[in-house]
């Protein structure tokens, strides 16, 4: 078994705009079973990060607990991190952004961290719309603690630890961020890179909550038949919204494609998510479209990928608090003692 | 692309590059292995078999498997793997039990070599098991060809050469030393069934300028000049010695005047010093001994006065190079320069020459005077003589003279068996998978940052006094763990079953040098540049697998494998395994070549 990856990279492997090699973004070799979704997941961000030239040191990966929650160690070795304790992620992500909010943000999740003890945290952190990117690995099972399933779970899927149909009703995460006005809500399959890269791209250049869900196989637990989050499974049933792209600002040039099939959404600075081929009857900016889109494709049992809707002005949580330009962990004690000279003007005017 | 037909011995064989670069396709990696586990016997059996001479090539060989090996694509520098012969050949045990016993009773046809070098050598191991019965001709004292009569001592010790030569000698060769052969219908109306010529290119060239026959008493070539030393027919050279050539010949003679007397040693070549022939390390070696080499510079006319050489006078040039790259040499304008000499050594080049063969046996010779040969066969127009080495196709090397002499022996072997001598055996080949458990690999399959070390030398006072010191002193057996530790393993190939692929990009997510890519098929071309790392090597092969599920399929490109396993090791479903791939070149007498211990 190998610890230690070999250090040697392609010899014409690419530096980025930063002089970084994609190299830079990796972590330690996974642990994780082998073909587990969540390492491709882990490809993704790396090759995302390397794009978008990213520099470690302004980003921070934060999780929870789970197979999914160990990830951040394979990735970005060089970026800062957190792993907390089970479903609290969202709040140390809240607190850290809150001080710091020159960060990138970036959350890593399980469907059982996320829709069973980590729920509570949640929903109140899509309300208060920190600015971050959350993604859940969601591979219908509890990988760490053997597989049992959890509440993504569809209803009438098999795992193999169970060996029987689930029971209840699954919940669907994506559909609860709708609810709760995220800002930006996403579905994606770890088995597909060419729509996960872009996807991961725009939610980490979007000011606002940005959410994925993102179907991860559990090979060892889950991947079996008759359960509906298998390789096999999900490739049959996949649809998509449409084949997308990730223009960065400066690259951003206007082209023309054939009216109706195709839109691009301006995302903060002037990055902008170019769509083509839409699904019909769906416009990204528009929640409405985006839930009856996603219920009609769910009645007819496919699951639906790709961006979901996406709010291009959102006002994230310093916004709605009103909070100083300045990051609040580089305030001086300058900044917050504004002298004799104004509290004996505030206390003037209480008299 | 059509899936890879990984069924044809060569596209796994081609993966291994520098057994695939090395003219008798010595199993490297394979001997590289038993090296690291100090099991020099098996290292040095394993290359005994392909290439004959282990402790002389891992001391002079050529080494065209380096500029090959993987390693120099990943990293600076090749795996020094020609001196790790040596290593194996240094530590050996016991050897000569392991060697074929060759049949008392023999089997009845006899055949001729003419000419003591490697090639026939080589004929003469792989025949004798098979009972042939052979009379080995050469004009010196004792047998090795050029390897005794022009590689200078401190480069390959007479014992070490007389120990490997001898292993092939005391197979009942009956040696006729000191004896030139004169005429080839002599030779060809005595009782041989066939005739091996391996004589060499054992013309040094000339070069006529004014002065040449003035000069003469003090005017050598370089590869009679050599054999004079080597037989102690020559002892000393003159304080002050020019060497004119820039090949390995001049290399050669410019050390060894060094060490026999002359302290003003000095090369000067007519081309830039880049262009020079000699192998980078040869000229290394000759500068760390400080030899000035003097480049640009063509030789004019030799000074004589009074019947005694003072010197030779140069003229300056520069090359320029037309838009096909046609090299010529325009003066420079500059004053001609005159250096002093007592010596001059010409090492310009060898050429054939066949004096001894008449013209009108049947035997015919095309350009430059070289015998027409099938190129597989060696086989000439007369159909009982066949040719290998230096003799065959021009002046080469050690190793290419024993890859003649290997083909030479099964197109005899074949005809003396009255078959036809284009029926050519397949190698030897198998693929044995590595797994013993579920991430754990027979092959050491990190790999090692190391850079490449380098060989200690003597210490120049010490070999610069002696010529027949050694300078190399070789790796001991640390330095030697060390450096077999840098091989990368490229015969563990990496074997792909599509059938089993479940598509979950592990392996491609993993893959340290961006082999892998699952993609849309396409052609060669186009297909190379949309890999996720773009194969611009196109030396090196695309390995593709059949249809997958998703109608993609499976692109590995070959060129910058580390062999390290990582792919299979993430691989849940053991679609890749890592496989050794065996590959050996079939000898006459494979089979009874080596035996077990
Ligand atoms: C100075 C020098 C240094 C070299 N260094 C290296 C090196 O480091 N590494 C390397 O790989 N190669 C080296 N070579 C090249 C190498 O020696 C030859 O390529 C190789 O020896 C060729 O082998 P062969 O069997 O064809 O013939 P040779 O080795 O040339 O042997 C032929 C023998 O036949 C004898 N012979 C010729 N005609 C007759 C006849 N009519 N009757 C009887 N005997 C005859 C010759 O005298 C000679 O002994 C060097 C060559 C030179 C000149
Ligand atoms: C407070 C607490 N409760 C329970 C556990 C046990 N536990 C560890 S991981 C896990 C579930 C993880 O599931 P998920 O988030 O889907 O991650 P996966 O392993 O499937 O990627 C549980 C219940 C724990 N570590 N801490
Ligand atoms: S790394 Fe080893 S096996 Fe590969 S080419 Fe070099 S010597 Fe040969
Ligand atoms: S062995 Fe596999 S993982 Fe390692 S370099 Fe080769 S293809 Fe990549
Ligand atoms: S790791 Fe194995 S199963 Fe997964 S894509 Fe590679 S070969 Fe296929
Ligand atoms: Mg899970």
């Amino acid at each position: 078994m190998s610890y230690i990856k070999p250090t040697f990279v392609h010899p014409q492997a690419p530096r980025n705009e930063v002089g970084y090699l994609k190299r830079d973004y990796e972590g330690k070799i996974s642990t994780l079973c082998a073909g587990c979704g969540h390492d491709s997941i882990s490809a993704a961000i790396v090759q995302a990060c390397f794009e978008m030239n990213i520099e470690p040191h302004h980003l921070a990966k934060l999780s929870g607990i789970g197979c999914s929650s160990k990830t951040p160690t394979y990735f970005l070795s060089n970026s800062h991190g957190f792993n907390s304790v089970h479903g609290r992620m969202p709040s140390i992500a809240t607190g850290a952004n809150l001080a710091n909010k020159e960060l990138i943000y970036l959350g890593v999740s399980g469907d059982g961290d996320t829709a069973s003890i980590g729920m509570g945290q949640f929903v109140h952190v899509i309300r208060r719309n920190v600015n971050m990117t959350y993604i859940v690995m969601n591979n219908g099972c509890y990988g760490l603690t053997k597989g049992q399933d959890s509440a993504t779970a569809d209803k009438g899927s098999i795992s193999k630890p169970s060996r029987e149909a689930t029971p209840y009703e699954a919940i669907d995460l994506v559909g609860l961020a709708l609810e709760l006005n995220a800002s930006f809500v996403a579905r994606s399959f770890s088995g597909d890179k060419s729509q996960l890269i872009p996807l991961l791209k725009a939610a980490m250049s979007h000011k606002g909550f940005a959410f994925i869900d993102i179907i991860s196989p559990c090979v060892t637990f889950n991947n079996n038949k008759g359960s509906t989050k298998s390789y096999d499974y999900v490739r049959e049933h996949i649809s998509i919204t449409g084949a997308m792209d990730y223009v960065p600002e400066e690259k951003a040039i206007e082209v023309e494609y054939a009216e109706g099939s195709q839109k691009d959404i301006e995302l903060f600075g002037h990055s902008v998510v170019h769509l083509e081929k839409l699904a019909p009857n769906w416009n990204p900016t528009d929640k409405q479209s985006a839930i009856d889109k996603l219920q009609a494709t769910k009645r007819n049992g496919q699951i639906l990928t790709g961006l979901l809707y996406v709010n291009p002005n959102p006002r994230d949580l310093h916004q709605i608090n009103h909070t100083v330009d300045i990051p609040l962990n580089k305030l001086t004690e300058n900044h917050l003692y504004p002298g004799d000279g104004e509290l004996d003007k505030i206390n003037e005017g209480m008299r | 692309m059509g899936p890879t037909n990984i069924n044809d011995p060569e596209y796994f064989h081609k993966v291994v590059d520098c057994q695939y670069a090395c003219p008798a396709h010595t199993p490297v990696p394979e001997y590289i292995r038993f090296i690291a586990q100090k099991e020099y016997t098996k290292a040095y059996m394993i290359n005994w078999e392909s290439n004959v001479f282990p402790g002389i090539l891992g001391r002079t060989c050529d080494r065209p498997c380096e500029p090959a090996c993987r390693r120099g694509r990943v990293e600076e520098e090749p795996v020094a793997i020609c001196r790790l012969k040596r290593v194996a050949a240094d530590n050996k045990g016991a050897v000569k039990h392991l060697m074929p016993d060759i049949p008392k009773k023999k089997n009845g046809k006899k055949i001729a070599l003419i000419g003591g070098g490697p090639a026939s050598l080589t004929v003469a191991r792989d025949l004798a098991p098979l009972g042939y019965e052979m009379d080995l001709y050469d004009e010196w004292s004792g047998g090795g060809g050029m390897m005794r009569t022009q590689i200078p001592a401190f480069r390959l010790p007479i014992e070490v050469l007389e120990e490997e030569v001898n292993y092939i000698l005391d197979m009942g060769i009956n040696t006729h030393f000191n004896h030139y052969v004169e005429s080839m219908r002599d030779v060809l109306e005595k009782d041989y069934d066939a005739i091996f010529v391996g004589t060499g290119a054992p013309k040094g060239r000339n070069l006529n300028i004014p002065g040449r026959e003035e000069g003469e008493a003090n005017i050598h070539i370089g590869i009679k000049w050599l054999a004079g030393v080597a037989f102690e027919h020559i002892k000393s050279v003159g304080k002050k010695v020019i060497v004119l050539g820039g090949g390995n010949t001049a290399m050669d003679c410019c050390r060894t005047s060094k060490r026999i007397g002359g302290e003003q040693v000095t090369v000067v070549v007519r081309s830039p010093f880049k262009t020079m022939k000699a192998s980078p390390w040869e000229i290394e070696d000759a500068m760390a001994e400080d030899i000035p080499i003097l480049n640009n510079m063509p030789p004019k006319e030799f000074v004589v006065e009074n019947g005694k050489l003072k010197g030779v006078i140069f003229s300056k040039v520069r090359a320029e190079y037309d838009e096909n790259g046609k090299r010529s040499l325009i003066p420079t304008g500059e004053a001609d320069e005159f250096i002093e000499a007592d010596d001059v050594i010409i090492a310009i080049g060898q050429d054939n020459a066949f004096p001894w063969i008449e013209r009108d046996l049947g035997l015919e010779f095309g350009k430059w005077d070289l015998p027409v040969l099938d190129q597989t066969t060696f086989q000439s127009t007369l159909p009982n003589v066949f040719f290998g080495g230096d003799s065959a196709f021009g002046p080469e090397n050690v190793i290419t003279a024993v890859a003649h002499g290997h083909q030479a022996a099964i197109s005899m072997d074949l005809f003396l068996r009255g078959e036809n001598t284009n029926n050519r055996p397949a190698p030897m080949t198998n693929l044995i998978s590595q797994k013993m458990g579920i991430h754990e690999w027979m092959y050491d399959s990190p790999v090692v940052d190391d850079l490449r070390y380098k060989v200690p030398h003597q210490d120049k006072k010490i070999s610069l006094k002696d010529r027949k010191v050694e300078v190399e002193l070789g790796f001991d057996e640390t330095l030697g763990f060390k450096e077999a530790q840098r091989c990368l393993n490229c015969d563990v190939q990496t074997v792909f079953n599509t059938s089993r692929c479940i598509e979950c990009d592990a392996c491609m997510d993993i893959c340290p040098t961006s082999c892998i890519t699952f993609t849309a098929n396409g052609e060669e071309e186009e297909l190379r540049q949309r890999l996720i790392a773009p194969a611009l090597n196109t030396t090196q092969d695309l390995y593709i697998s059949e249809k997958l599920p998703t109608s993609r399929v499976m692109v590995k490109d070959e060129d910058v494998c580390l062999h390290c396993g990582l792919c299979a090791e993430r691989c849940p479903t053991a679609a890749w395994d890592m496989q050794q791939y065996f590959y050996n070149v079939t000898k006459a007498s494979s089979g009874c070549l080596v035996k077990e211990e």
